[in-house]
């Protein structure tokens, strides 16, 4: 479960360039329970995600992670109750590891790491099981660096590694936005399956209303630090792309001219 | 080159072998680009050389320096990740502070270890001649050094500090404490450092204060070596690769030096040293444009 209350996030406070990213955001997630996120570029989608990642400390609120108060925890100390895939594929990855020391690391998110070697045969035929599930022939190449991947394919290995210990929630920030759309659409239904196998609580933050429609239980938007719209069940079956757009157009109270790209 | 010659530069190679290694752990490992060890190098062996002068165990006096080495690289460390000072500067600033303090450990710039136990003291006079005894005494303490770095890389904790110099982000978002790495990393490079100049003491027979100048240069110069000759096929061939960088990188001076023919004189040392890295860097360049 996640719960935000009242978060306030400001960005270079008493400078000109100061802004209210997020302004008294709250938000309460159960467990299980995929929520999508979309709205225009700066209107506090990832700043969001990067609060309850830890990369941000908001300057007022609280943030609660299950059943522990993370609200002045740093990115380290709550990794252990957060998963999480970025934007960029060589964000989630080291790319100068091979596949299965990404694995290894991913393995032991949130815990001590010791001296015992990090790929021992048993650990190293877990992986291998774990990244034959792909489908994508990688299971052959876990001593490749991460590098030599394309971007999909380190997406797909950085959604296993988010699988790998065990997790409050799992934040996915536009994961699909740097691929091709044949890859992305793979990327996805493999988030759906990860996300219903495993009962993950979910956050994804997305630029495709079309995406922020299909997957998941409910759908937020945010707009100026707020969230101006927030549906889930019934209203939001019969939801359409275009009825998103209007309800944009109508809280901006302006044309989407500049907005094109959130069409998709 | 006399069979002398040649096994004191194989033997040189091997004390700054440790160098190496401590610089591969930096620069490659954690990407911290670190000069201190050109203070932490005549720091282990001004350590070394005033306790054994006091009478202390040389294998003692080699561990405390290896401590003294370590606290270096730990304020080193804390410049940069406390303080927010650029890695290269904090580290500048550790080694000119370290000139001030080798000089106080030593209270003159040179002290000789002459007459005094070492630690291979107990090796000579068993039947091997002086000049086999010393390399081989440090190339054991250098295999053992390659092995346990190896073993700590290829750890779970090892890990953790190879993704927080290839990837701190990522590092941080898998719950490593990237500054806790930097910490340590930056302690176990200077500790080998220090080592590798407590070695030097010990078989150069005297620690002196300028004789860290220019181990940065020597250390890179290694790892640069065994890159170029090995090329990057994981960590137990990188380490391998600068032991056998800093032995060639020794040899390849001692040629140049007593070639007669070229000239050269020790003072012409420093050139020599940045030409060898240059072409070392320059290689793996050519050979990549000739295979396009």
């Amino acid at each position: 479960m996640i719960n935000v209350e009242n978060i306030q996030v400001v960005f270079g406070k008493g400078t000109p360039l100061q802004k209210q990213a997020l302004n008294g955001v709250s938000l309460t997630i159960e467990e299980g329970s995929f929520v999508t996120v979309i709205g225009s570029n700066g209107a506090g989608k990832s700043t969001l995600l990067g609060v309850l990642a830890g990369d941000v400390l908001p300057s007022g609120g609280r943030v609660t992670i299950g059943t522990a108060d993370v609200t002045r925890k740093g990115t380290a100390a709550r990794a252990g109750l957060v998963a999480r895939v970025f934007q960029d594929p060589l964000a989630g990855s080291c790319g100068a590891l091979s596949i299965e020391e990404n694995l290894a690391l991913a393995a032991r998110r949130g815990e001590s790491r010791g001296l015992t070697p990090a790929l021992g045969s048993k650990r190293r035929e877990h992986f291998r099981e774990r990244i034959a599930e792909l489908n994508l022939g990688l299971e052959d190449r876990m001593r490749d660096r991460m590098d030599l991947l394309s971007g999909g394919q380190r997406q797909a290995v950085s959604l296993v590694m988010a699988t790998l210990a065990g997790s409050e929630v799992l934040l996915l920030d536009e994961h699909t936005a740097a691929l091709d759309p044949g890859m992305a659409e793979f990327i996805m239904n493999l988030t759906q399956k990860i996300v219903s196998e495993r009962k993950l609580t979910t956050l994804m933050v997305t630029h495709s209303m079309r995406q922020a429609l299909d997957f998941g239980h409910r759908t937020i938007m945010l707009h100026g630090g707020e969230i101006v719209l927030d549906v889930a069940g019934d209203s939001r079956k019969t939801l359409q792309v275009e009825d998103l757009i209007a309800m944009f157009r109508r809280i901006r109270g302006q044309t989407l001219d500049d907005d094109a790209l959130l069409i998709g | 080159m006399s069979q002398i010659a040649f096994w004191g530069a194989v033997e040189l190679g091997l004390v700054y072998a440790f160098v190496a290694v401590g610089v591969f752990l930096a620069f490659r490992v954690l990407d911290f680009p670190d000069l201190t060890v050109d203070g932490s190098f005549p720091l282990g062996a001004a350590v070394t050389a005033v306790l054994i002068i006091a009478g202390v165990n040389p294998w003692l006096a080699a561990a405390v320096a290896m401590v003294a080495g370590a606290a270096a690289g730990m304020v080193t460390a804390l410049l940069n990740v406390r303080f927010k000072i650029l890695n290269l500067l904090a580290s500048i600033l550790t080694m000119i502070a370290l000139f001030s303090v080798n000089l106080r450990v030593m209270g003159k710039p040179n002290v000789a270890l002459i007459n005094a136990d070492t630690m291979l003291s107990p090796f000579y006079g068993l039947g091997l001649r002086d000049f086999y005894v010393r390399p081989l005494f440090v190339g054991v303490l250098v295999a053992l050094a390659v092995v346990l770095v190896w073993r700590f890389l290829e750890s779970d904790a090892g890990l953790a500090m190879r993704a927080t110099g290839a990837n701190a982000r990522m590092a941080r978002a898998q719950g490593v404490d990237t500054s806790r790495q930097i910490y340590l990393g930056m302690a176990i490079s200077n500790a080998l450092v220090a080592l590798g100049g407590a070695l030097f003491a010990q078989t150069n027979g005297f620690a002196d204060v300028t004789s860290g100048v220019g181990t940065i240069v020597v250390g890179l110069a290694a790892v640069i070596i065994g890159e170029t000759l090995l090329g990057a096929r994981g960590i137990l061939i990188a380490l391998i690769g600068c032991v056998l960088g800093s032995i060639l990188y020794r040899i390849a001076i001692q040629v140049a030096l007593s070639t007669d023919t070229l000239g050269l004189q020790a003072s012409d040392l420093n050139f020599v040293t940045a030409l060898l890295v240059t072409i070392a860097l320059i290689l793996p360049r050519l050979r990549r444009g000739g295979a396009a």
